[in-house]
């Protein structure tokens, strides 16, 4: 599914370049969810970023692939059509567009570079019904206008609806649980959970150990100066949360 | 009958493609189409306002009047306050009065010159003539379908071409509810006592420069009258068009609302691309009586000019609004995409007390167009009230400029405004402006402003086209969430057709 070798990125240009991912190689097979932990700068959202083609972020040797085709150089939108989604960590307001007009125009974009037929009107409101219902969003907050006024807790679970929409077949969720008390925590990776198959893998970025609780990970990765400095099973996170990050590490980051 | 029904056809596919092609190119209402041309002799002076007053077979007095402008015009002075820059406009080089050769009227689809028909079909816009110009039923409903399930509502269209008005219909339903819409040519003669009391009563013949131009040598425009207590039966619509080379157009236009009255009017605008500067120097009258209700739309797509701003459009107009009666409401909503520059004011004399005006304005610069456009609410009725909604969203290298002016009188006791200006930048060559004058003479008036400007963030562009949006779909997405609350204003037929013109106006105005 999703291949990363020694990929090496950096953001800025010329003196104000900063390398930030230095030799990066994971791979998240299919049907499998991956945790990326790892302490502030370490280059998790930047890794996200450079996934999903964010302008100012260069990719300056190395390789992702997503079943075997090159992401690196598609355009964002291409790579949304090819299936790669983020749940933003920061995610945006977008003044007077409503969230269902958003995402049914984000959706038959995707499907239209796919070269499929567009969702009707009533499928895609009954799925967005459906959705909403999952996530404990009601029909209001889909019509206002997407994140405005959102609370930080609305706006995640805005991301999970998205995604959950929009069926991707690689997730890639920065800092999900950030801003969410544990009754939307436990709704969101209710969601996310809901989304694991056999054709989909994830990335699920976060610091604590607390949303591994919910969405149990099948591998753990630990980030520090942008390359993962240890792999493990679930209980590496646990480890984590115990130990630190100097314990992990075995220095200060 | 069958023949009618081919003829639908053939429009109803043209019109789709050149929906279609609309989409692809950035301006695609550049065209011109091939008539022969009558012209008045270039340069202007009077015996070219009296060739002017006499192919429209006009009276003694109305040449009189005519005459009386060119007076006036002729000791005045070109104004150069607005922020826009043009190239000097050599009134002795223009031509002032073209007609398509054929004539006036035409009484069927039958008679209309099949290159009046392209041009409209290479526009797209007659997915709502198809239902005028045919006459059929069924042509409404399928331009309704191809125009995404807009309503077919009834439009009745009042067809300028160049200077003369060649269609005209569903008059007899509009007899029958007793309005009068017209060219103003044929109300001067069929009706001289309403245009008599109501032309220029608005906006005077020395009102300013261009608008004194217009009184001397207006060439053709449109009339409506509508009658005590009547409701008008569909929206009206008049298509302004620009085609032939040189001619400035001086369209004239006077809409009476009569007491307890209704009319909702559509104005919408394409012209083909040309070389040379076009003058457009137009007014538009409108007088609302007691309780009446004017709704005046506009949607404005004329050439800008090359990518160096070369041989666009001037869209110099004064449009303005007379609340003339008490209760009575006037609403100005405009989408301004084109012109090379835009300098206009669609404004309201709140005379009578407890009346209303309103502006809802879209104004998009592109490329190295300037737009300085506002609206102006005079309060002199006690209690009126106005409430200003402008949208500018300036791309590329162009300059636009919001300029109001909200002025509360003596006597206009408790009068209210609340203005809102915003303003959206795309890219970083590009300017936009907000010039509000606030006049007022009264303690009691509550007057609100609010002005924002912003910047199309690439952490929303990033956004959209991380859920699969490509960049100008993007762009596009959330132009038109900014400039939401003004489109909801504007009949549902024509927010299709602007919503799509903001797309095109903006393209590659990214990256």
């Amino acid at each position: 599914m999703l291949k990363i070798e020694n990929l090496t990125a950096r953001i800025g240009e010329g003196d104000e370049a900063k390398s930030i991912i230095n030799g990066l190689t994971l791979e998240v097979p299919a049907g499998e969810v991956h945790a990326v932990m790892g302490p502030n700068g370490a280059g998790k959202s930047t890794l996200a970023y450079v996934l999903t083609g964010r302008d100012g972020y260069e990719v300056d040797g190395g390789s992702a692939t997503l079943s075997g085709e090159d992401l690196l150089n598609m355009d964002p939108e291409e790579r949304a059509a090819k299936g790669v989604f983020l749940s933003f960590q920061y995610p945006v307001e977008i003044p007077g567009v409503p969230v269902m007009t958003f995402v049914r125009a984000a959706m038959n974009a995707q499907r239209k570079a796919r070269g499929e037929e567009e969702i009707s009107a009533p499928d895609f409101i009954k799925k967005a019904r459906e959705v909403g219902e999952k996530l404990k969003i009601d029909a209001e907050m889909l019509k206002r206008p997407v994140n405005v006024g959102f609370s930080g807790g609305e706006k995640k679970r805005l991301e999970i609806f998205q995604m959950m929409m929009l069926e991707p077949r690689f997730a890639i969720l920065d800092e999900t649980d950030s801003g969410l008390d544990i009754d939307a925590l436990k709704t969101v990776s209710d969601g996310v959970n809901a989304l694991r198959s056999p054709g989909r893998g994830m990335l699920v970025i976060t610091h604590y150990q607390r949303l591994l609780d919910h969405i149990r990970p099948d591998k753990v990765h630990v980030f520090a100066k942008g390359r993962v400095v240890k792999s493990g099973g679930p209980e590496l996170a646990e480890q984590l949360e115990r130990e630190g990050y100097d314990g992990i590490l075995g220095e200060p980051v | 009958m069958a023949d009618d029904v081919k003829v639908k056809e053939g429009i109803d596919k043209g019109t789709v493609a050149a929906a279609k092609a609309l989409q692809s190119e950035n301006y695609s209402a550049g065209f011109k189409t091939d008539i022969e041309t009558e012209y008045a002799p270039k340069g202007l002076n009077e015996d070219v306002i009296a060739f002017i007053s006499d192919k429209k077979g006009e009276p003694q007095w109305m040449l009189d009047w005519r005459l009386k402008a060119f007076e006036r015009w002729k000791t005045m002075t070109e104004p150069g306050w607005a922020k826009v820059q043009y190239e000097k406009i050599g009134y002795q080089d223009l031509y002032y009065y073209a007609a398509p050769k054929q004539g006036a009227k035409y009484e069927s689809i039958d008679d209309v010159p099949q290159e009046i028909l392209d041009t409209y079909e290479k526009l797209g816009i007659p997915l709502r003539e198809a239902e005028v110009l045919l006459g059929v039923e069924g042509a409404s409903e399928t331009a309704a379908e191809a125009r995404g399930g807009a309503t077919s509502s009834k439009v009745a269209v009042d067809a300028v071409f160049d200077s003369v008005s060649v269609a005209t219909t569903f008059r007899k339903e509009l007899e029958k509810a007793g309005v009068i819409f017209m060219s103003i040519s044929e109300a001067i003669r069929e009706h001289p006592e309403l245009v008599k009391k109501y032309l220029g009563s608005v906006v005077p013949q020395s009102d300013n420069f261009f608008a004194t131009l217009n009184s001397a040598v207006f060439s053709d425009g449109t009339f409506v009258y509508v009658p005590e207590g009547v409701r008008c039966p569909m929206e009206l619509s008049t298509y302004f068009r620009m085609n032939a080379e040189n001619t400035g157009q001086f369209e004239r236009t006077l809409i009476v609302a009569d007491k307890g009255s209704y009319v909702s009017y559509l104005e919408g605008c394409t012209a083909p691309m040309r070389d040379e500067n076009q003058l457009h120097a137009a007014v538009v009258e409108l007088v609302a009586l007691e309780d009446a209700e004017i709704k005046y739309s506009t949607v404005q797509n004329w050439w800008p000019g090359d990518e160096n701003g070369k041989g666009g459009i001037y869209n110099f107009v004064t449009k303005r609004g007379d609340c003339r009666g008490a209760r009575s409401k006037i609403s100005w909503t405009q989408v301004e995409t084109g012109s090379a520059v835009t300098w206009k004011y669609p404004s309201c004399i709140l005379r009578g007390d407890d009346s209303s005006g309103e502006f809802y304005s879209i104004a998009v610069t592109n490329g190295r167009q300037m737009a300085d456009t506002g609206t102006k609410m005079i309060h002199l009725g006690k209690r009126t009230r106005s409430r200003i909604i402008s949208k500018g969203i300036s791309a590329g290298r162009s300059d636009n400029t919001y300029r109001g002016l909200v002025s509360v009188h003596k006597k206009a006791e408790k009068a209210r405004n609340f203005t809102q200006c915003d303003s959206l930048l795309i890219g970083g060559d590009c300017g936009a402006h907000t010039v509000p004058y606030v006049e007022n003479r009264r303690a009691d008036a509550q007057l609100e402003h609010e002005a924002t400007t912003t910047k199309l963030s690439d952490d929303q562009l990033f956004y959209a086209r991380q859920r699969g949006l490509d960049e100008e779909a993007a762009v596009a997405l959330l132009v038109n969430g900014f400039v939401r609350d003004v489109m909801q204003h504007l009949p549902m037929e024509f927010a299709v057709e602007a919503q799509k013109l903001l797309e095109v106006s903006l393209e590659g105005s990214v990256g």
